[in-house]
């Protein structure tokens, strides 16, 4: 994953971003000392993260240093899956989301999620991007929600005459595209992306992350990518993994990127490592 | 391999890789034709049923009128096998074996099918919702006890779901029912047959279900859940409309089972022909109907042994739509998930 | 964007931390009726599974119950109904003849069904060019698996007992249940051949051997116990068939067959004999029959089971 080139552009931290780096920043979710197990296996171990509202958190490291398992635990995902135990404290707005009292489907509601292979449902594109909506009880203007969504995910221009064909029908980039304009219907407040462009070419790969750039005026986003180049493109923040599950950096992206604390963590950004 | 040409020793080979080749292609003709046999089989059935239907409604066989010669003459006829005019009326009444014989097949027709939508109506959307609970809902191990349970509902031969039709479900079950409104129920009942047929058909049309419902990838599941779906919303918006082709091919497979199914319909709802709105009244199905022709002593080549045939055909070609049917929603359900 | 109007905004624009915290801050998501529904939803499928655990618990019961009840209240003796064939007087009527009928029945249906079978499927898994001729064997293949079983007790009935002439013989009966159980045995079959990995074939090819020779020595060798176990679970399905048997006219007999040109009534079609009977009395002795062929064909289920598990732990 690691080529001399990523080594190349992690001096080009994006500068443009300043406008948004310069606000002050509101912790949207904390997870304090959070240990994830899958049976005895841990996944993550005492993970401390603060991540900021309205701007974008990048999550990199190799393969298999749980950075997908920390962004599942924020909306629960992860209790889909039986063996999976989680400890310590994960809060959103100070309020620990695995609290007996936290419905998940409710923390799901304020928290989207968009997948690595994009995954929209054998449905039109309308209803696709309607589904939040639906199942949430919607009852206002919906061609109105489904527009500003499509608009949104900058989709609308591209599909907006065939609203009524099947989401399958749409080309990769389009598709990824479309479930985020699903993610941001029912307006959350966090937008959790795993890999979404890892299955795209780098043509619809870069239309995501401009189109990221501009969900984070108003959702605050946390994106796991293994692609350090678009770590240190899209995001003002950026959390290093290493492998056990450890968080072993998280700072500023131009800082962990020119500066890191780390040695292991330049050697992994150097591509000496991972 | 032509032995003409001479391209040298060693690869075309020596005598015994000749004689390996030369069996190989025996063998290859051998198992041909046990496939086409397959074929065959149905080409005799449409044949024999054809032949003999023929004979039935113009009085001699098809082959008798091809290669002996033998004239038509006018036997049953079409019009008054499916006189529909007889059928508004209330007229229509089969009894070919009757003193005064009387061949218009719609009361039987009606048997087959009210048997096949009673079932229906049992049969899909238990059937439905058991897969339902066994993809989407149920833990593993409730899914490990549940499944081999309608494995064995699925197995258990027809002829013991007659027997628990004739001597449970009806005097025990539909007795007391029928007692309620009135009515005397005898040893059939259409309701026995539909309710039967209906249980007998649950397994197929929750495990053909069930296999459509698991060939729907997580990746939807997920979607759906990170949106803050609850299981209900997963299931019912999108697992189930993910799955819609193979459901339905479950659907008709089921239809198609009771439309031909024999034994359990015969011991259930009897084999008194007639079109009614009483559930708990006697009536006969096609199959019923070949089954009471099998219990008497027809001498072949009479118009009763010929409506065999007839009232075969008429069941083979229901079922063979119904197959057609199948097969396309299931073809359309694989090229949707490979 | 579009209008706002009648969207629910954050009431605040925006600065959530001010907002919600701790209890409240999913209090306006209600979710109190979608979890009701769910649980409701659950329910309901739930009560519907049951319905078919339920409705085989009674009709297992319902025959244990008739057995129990034939056996003491009509005084059926259990080494008479093993011992004697049919008879139309229900105190001396067994079971024997219809037993051995079917077991002859079975092994000439395994015969008749089981080398074409095989051969049909090692033909379309291994031979078929993807022409048209295939797509056809295959189509007309999930038709005749659909096709009703007295329909082929009808071709038979013209074919061969009318047709031929042979009569109403019990290998008449088994011809009709091999066309029956043929789809079957081809399609468990495919399924064991096409289970066999391809890096065994290739091996066989590179040492020079030709199709056959391959399919021969290491293909069926390897497919074998899944061709088994397919074959014996269709069996199971062709010895509780009885419509098919009907047809051919295997209800007029009840004495133990002499061979496969006798007449005769296998167990199913002896149970219906039974069960259509006014009399109790022989109302029960169909549920002492019914007794007998479940426990065969759970024995035959049982040892299907176990040669798959025996062989697919070993592969």
């Amino acid at each position: 994953m690691s080529t001399s080139e990523d080594s190349l552009i992690t001096t080009e931290v994006s500068s443009e971003r300043t406008g948004r780096s310069d606000r002050p920043d509101e912790t949207v979710l904390a997870a304090r000392d959070l240990d994830v197990y899958y049976g005895d296996e841990r996944a993550l171990a005492s993970v401390d993260v603060e991540i900021p509202e309205h701007k974008v958190t990048a999550i990199i490291g190799p393969s298999g240093c749980g950075k997908s398992t920390f962004l599942r635990c924020i909306n629960r995902m992860n209790d889909q899956i039986a063996v999976c135990r989680v400890d310590g404290d994960l809060s959103f707005h100070g309020k620990n989301v695995y609290d007996d009292d936290v419905d998940p489907v409710a923390l799901r509601r304020r928290v989207g999620m968009v997948f690595q292979k994009p995954n929209p449902f054998p449905k039109s594109i309308y209803d696709n991007v309607a589904y939040g909506l639906r199942i949430q009880g919607f009852d206002g203007d919906m061609d109105a929600r489904v527009e500003e969504a499509l608009r949104g995910a900058a989709l609308w221009d591209e599909v907006k005459d065939q609203l009524d064909s099947s989401g399958l029908d749409l080309s990769g980039g389009q598709q990824q595209r479309l479930c985020i304009a699903r993610a941001i219907a029912p307006d959350p407040e966090v937008i959790l992306m795993d890999e979404p462009t890892s299955a795209l070419d780098p043509v619809a790969a870069s239309k995501i992350e401009d189109l990221i750039d501009e969900l984070a005026e108003q959702y605050t986003v946390v994106i796991v990518t293994h692609n350090m180049q678009q770590a240190a493109r899209i995001s003002d923040k950026t959390a290093v993994f290493l492998t056990g599950g450890k968080l072993v950096e998280f700072n500023e992206t131009a800082k962990v990127f020119e500066n890191p604390d780390e040695p292991r963590v330049e050697e992994y950004i150097t591509g000496k490592f991972g | 391999m032509s032995t003409d040409t001479n391209p040298g020793p060693g690869i075309t080979g020596d005598a015994a890789a000749t004689d390996a080749k030369q069996r190989n292609k025996r063998a290859r003709q051998v198992l041909f034709g046990c496939a086409a046999f397959t074929v065959l089989t149905t080409l005799a059935i449409f044949f024999v049923l054809i032949d003999n239907a023929v004979s039935y409604f113009y009085g001699a066989r098809a082959t008798e009128m091809i290669f002996l010669g033998v004239e038509p003459q006018s036997a049953v006829g079409l019009i008054e096998f499916l006189n529909v005019r007889e059928l508004l009326a209330g007229e229509a009444r089969w009894a070919p074996e009757h003193a005064t014989p009387s061949h218009n097949a719609w009361p039987i027709i009606f048997g087959t099918l009210a048997i096949t939508v009673g079932a229906a109506f049992v049969s899909i959307p238990i059937g439905t919702a058991t897969a339902l609970y066994v993809s989407e809902y149920a833990s593993p191990q409730v899914r490990s006890k549940l499944k081999p349970t309608l494995e064995v509902l699925a197995g258990i031969p027809t002829i013991v779901y007659g027997y628990f039709a004739i001597a449970f479900i009806n005097p025990v079950v539909l007795g007391p029912i029928a007692g309620l409104f009135g009515i005397n129920i005898g040893r059939y009942s259409m309701l026995s047959g539909m309710l039967v047929v209906g249980i007998m058909t649950i397994p197929m049309v929750s495990s053909i279900s069930e296999d459509a419902m698991q060939a729907v990838p997580d990746d939807l599941r997920n979607g759906a859940y990170a949106l803050g779906a609850t299981k209900y919303d997963v299931s019912v918006s999108v697992v189930t409309p993910a799955a819609i082709s193979g459901i339905f091919a479950s659907y008709i497979l089921a239809v198609s089972r009771a439309i031909g199914e024999t034994m359990a319909v015969t011991l259930a709802a009897g084999f008194n022909a007639n079109i009614t709105a009483n559930p708990f009244s006697e009536i006969m199905t096609m199959t019923a109907y070949m089954v009471s022709m099998a219990r008497g002593t027809s001498a072949i080549g009479t118009i009763e042994y010929q409506s065999l045939f007839a009232v075969g055909l008429v069941l083979f070609c229901m079922t063979l739509v119904m197959n057609l049917l199948n097969d396309w929603f299931k073809r359309r359900f694989q090229e949707e998930y490979r | 964007m579009s209008d706002d109007s009648d969207r629910k905004r954050r009431p605040d624009g925006g600065t959530a931390t001010e907002r919600n915290r701790g209890e409240e801050l999913f209090a306006d998501i209600d979710l109190r009726r979608e979890h009701l529904k769910n649980r409701a939803f659950l329910g309901l499928i739930f009560a519907a599974s049951m319905f078919g655990v339920v409705a085989l618990a009674l009709l297992l019961l319902d025959v244990v119950t008739d057995f129990y009840v034939g056996i003491t209240e009509f005084e059926i003796s259990l080494i008479q109904f093993f011992t004697v064939d049919g008879s139309r007087r229900p105190e001396n009527a067994g079971f024997f003849g219809a037993i051995i009928a079917s077991v002859m029945l079975m092994a000439l249906t395994a015969v008749l069904s089981f080398f074409v079978g095989v051969g049909a499927a090692i033909y379309l898994e291994e031979y078929a060019p993807n022409n048209r001729i295939t797509r056809l064997i295959k189509a007309n293949l999930s038709n005749l698996a659909g096709v009703p079983s007295i329909v082929y007790g009808l071709l038979v009935l013209a074919a061969l007992v009318n047709g031929i002439g042979v009569g109403p013989i019990l290998l008449a009966g088994s011809v009709a249940l091999a066309l029956l159980v043929m789809p079957i045995i081809i399609v468990s079959a495919q399924e064991a051949i096409r289970a066999v990995p391809d890096g065994v074939r290739n091996g066989s090819y590179a040492t020079g051997a030709t199709k056959w020779q391959t399919i021969r020595q290491v293909v069926l060798p390897s497919a074998m116990p899944g061709i088994l176990t397919g074959t014996i679970l269709a069996l199971a399905r062709a010895i509780g068939e009885t419509a098919p048997l009907l047809m051919v006219g295997a209800l007029f007999v009840n004495r133990t067959p002499f061979g496969p040109f006798d007449r005769f009534s296998g167990m199913p079609t002896q149970i219906y004999a039974w069960a259509a009977e006014p009399s109790q009395h022989f109302i029960h002795l169909a549920a002492v029959g019914i007794v007998v062929l479940l426990t065969i064909l759970l024995s035959m289920n049982a040892v299907a089971v176990y040669l798959r598990n025996k062989y697919e732990t070993a592969v």
